[in-house]
């Protein structure tokens, strides 16, 4: 009887293959949250909120901030606005669509610090791109394009975008290409397929691509520090952690900016969600079944 | 911006053609089809009715021949520019736009303002009946409800032809025939030019002035429904109009356009279609047209399965040389009974073979 009525409720044994996941979650992401959560009421000196008093009485660490959002947000959005009409011009499975989507996995694969070294030699003052400016006559002197704020942008776009265009790619490949199709005939030329059809269908895919993109660029390290200038414009504020932890071994404080950097990321992920519900979520196809 | 051409006198199809790679999909397809004229396209799947379809509505475009409208040539214009209004198999209804928006897309597309879009739209939400559901999304209507919408959507914009691309194949079989009135009766009430796929023929024969019987992309007849069913063009067109005993048989000889055929043992007065010399043919009969007793031109045999089919039963029988053969009867035939048809000579269609 007690059996049944947990089977009915969706309960059998099966629910058994979960404990591995669930473990590994409490384990690797819930106990290290909870830990450092506590260990930033716990500050060296002062009371619980000490530490966070002083990261907001602080500058050089609430300045931190706002820098990485000035960071984050427009590489975002940039590798949004260059993903949507790339993967929408890509949507019909071709062999060209084959090739870009490979050769943009190279990048994500490669790692942020590998791309960083690459782009030293290749953006410096004697890197290729510098050159054949100048061997065009195109500028006199080299264009700084690394250890200044261009530099870490570059970067995020660099290892961003592959992932921002495949994950649009997903969502614009999941389109039903009939219902274009379907406006055509009505009468809409295909600009305004786009703008009728295809954005507002894509609308709560680009808001997940948004916020995934978004946590990555924020939490932007170490090309922050080779690519950017560490102690000025990209003092992102994963460094100011950094440097609470390893530099001056106040793991408490560290816990602290940890913390603040998290909320931030989910002020944003819960806003654009929050915006989501305003779009039609459902099976983007003509028709059930 | 779709000109307005409600009042087109023909669409015309001048050998109209469509490969894809080195396959035909079409070929040379010709047809003037007149204003209020209901034509179905005919065939089993991959004949290429589909794709001529989507050539009229501009979704494809020609590998050769030309479309008119009139004295306008339209192949050369994208589906947006013909103003054709089309019924896709999936409803392809837009699954983010109320009923209500999905109906008044097309007019929005036009420019028309927003209280002449209410007022066409109620009026067709009027026509399919769906007055109640204007808010709601396509998610949230059945399978018929939906196909309404498709339709109501296509019409509203008062094109001068409307394209269905087998509308009703994904609805059950009840419903099929209650869509199948519903969009007799809105085309015998809007009267407008439409080309219909499917591939049907009872479908086809019950909604269309003319039908167009293609395979393999090839045009194999086009007429009036009951002269695709008296008298079909070939031997594929029967197969395709329920002729369903197909009979290798030799022709003895021809008298005053009757042919006599052996099939076996067995000797047959029949109506000779095309020009059948002499020497090998396929007979075609249906089931229907055998008469159970004996009369003239005589087939015997053993009942093999009887099919009860509500208003008669279906017979397998099998001749004593072996033919299996399909005839239906009012009386009731138990298996492994002896029985004995008869068929009228002008119902035994004798087709030359290598047709």
């Amino acid at each position: 009887m007690a059996a049944r009525e947990l089977r009915e409720a969706g309960l059998d044994r099966t629910v058994l293959l979960t404990v591995p996941g669930v473990l590994l979650v409490l384990l690797l992401f819930i106990y290290p949250f909870a830990y450092g959560l506590f260990l930033s009421f716990a500050p060296k000196t002062g009371g619980i909120w000490a530490n966070y008093a002083r990261f907001f009485g602080d500058e050089r660490l609430y300045g931190t901030i706002a820098k990485t959002f000035w960071i984050a947000l427009p590489a975002t959005l940039l590798n949004l606005a260059l993903a949507l009409p790339m993967a929408y011009q890509l949507r019909r499975a071709t062999r060209l669509q084959r090739a870009v989507t490979t050769a943009l996995v190279v990048p994500i694969t490669l790692g942020t610090v590998l791309v960083a070294e690459g782009m030293l030699n290749y953006l410096g003052p004697q890197g290729w791109l510098n050159r054949l400016l100048i061997d065009l006559h195109l500028v006199a002197a080299p264009v700084r394009l690394i250890h200044n704020y261009w530099g870490v942008l570059l970067s995020l776009v660099v290892t961003g975008f592959p992932f921002a265009f495949l994950l649009t790619l997903s969502y614009v490949t999941g389109i039903d290409p009939v219902l274009a199709q379907a406006a055509a005939t009505l009468g809409a030329g295909r600009g305004r397929q786009f703008l009728h059809i295809y954005l507002p269908l894509l609308a709560p895919g680009l808001a997940i691509t948004f916020c995934l993109s978004f946590v990555q660029a924020f939490s932007v390290f170490p090309s922050a520090i080779l690519l950017g200038a560490p102690a000025g414009p990209t003092r992102v504020i994963s460094i100011a952690a950094y440097q609470a932890a390893f530099e001056d071994y106040d793991y408490s404080m560290a816990s602290a900016i940890a913390m603040l950097m998290g909320l931030a990321q989910l002020i944003v992920v819960v806003a654009v969600l929050g915006l989501r519900g305003v779009f039609y979520r459902g099976p983007a196809a003509g028709a059930k079944g | 911006m779709p000109r307005d051409n409600s009042g087109f006198r023909e669409l015309r199809l001048d050998a109209i053609s469509r490969r894809f790679g080195g396959a035909v999909a079409l070929d040379r397809l010709s047809l003037a089809i007149a204003r209020g004229e209901f034509i179905a396209l005919l065939g089993p799947s991959g004949c290429g009715k589909s794709t001529a379809l989507n050539c009229i509505a501009g979704l494809l475009a020609l590998t050769g021949g030309a479309i008119w409208l009139d004295e306008r040539r339209i192949d050369g214009l994208p589906p947006e520019e013909r103003g054709f209004g089309m019924i896709f198999q999936n409803y392809a209804l837009f699954p983010h736009m109320s009923v209500r928006r999905n109906i008044g897309f097309g007019l929005a597309m036009r420019g028309v303002g927003r209280e002449e879009i209410r007022r066409r739209v109620d009026a067709a939400l009027a026509l399919i009946r769906l007055a109640e559901h204007a808010d709601k999304l396509p998610g949230q209507l059945s399978g018929g409800q939906q196909q309404r919408v498709a339709i109501a959507r296509a019409i509203v914009i008062e094109p001068p032809v409307i394209l269905m691309d087998e509308p009703l194949s994904n609805l059950d079989a009840k419903l099929r025939i209650e869509m199948r009135s519903e969009i007799k009766r809105i085309h015998q009430e809007l009267g407008r030019a439409t080309v219909y796929v499917t591939h049907d023929q009872e479908e086809a024969l019950s909604l269309a002035d003319r039908i167009v019987v293609l395979k393999d992309g090839v045009t194999q007849q086009i007429g009036a429904p009951e002269e695709l069913y008296a008298r079909p063009a070939n031997l594929d067109v029967a197969l395709f109009m329920g002729y369903r005993n197909a009979i290798a048989a030799r022709i003895e000889g021809v008298e005053g356009g009757q042919a006599v055929i052996s099939i076996g043992q067995i000797r047959l007065r029949g109506t000779a279609a095309g020009h059948p010399g002499g020497g090998d043919a396929t007979a075609a009969i249906r089931p229907e047209d055998f008469v159970l007793g004996p009369g003239p031109n005589a087939v015997r045999g053993r009942a093999e399965t009887v099919e009860y089919c509500g208003r008669d039963y279906l017979v397998e029988f099998l001749t004593q040389d072996g033919h299996r053969l399909y005839a239906r009867t009012e009386t009731r035939v138990r298996p492994g009974d002896f029985v004995e048809w008869h068929v009228p000579p002008d119902r035994v269609l004798v087709y030359p073979s290598g047709k």
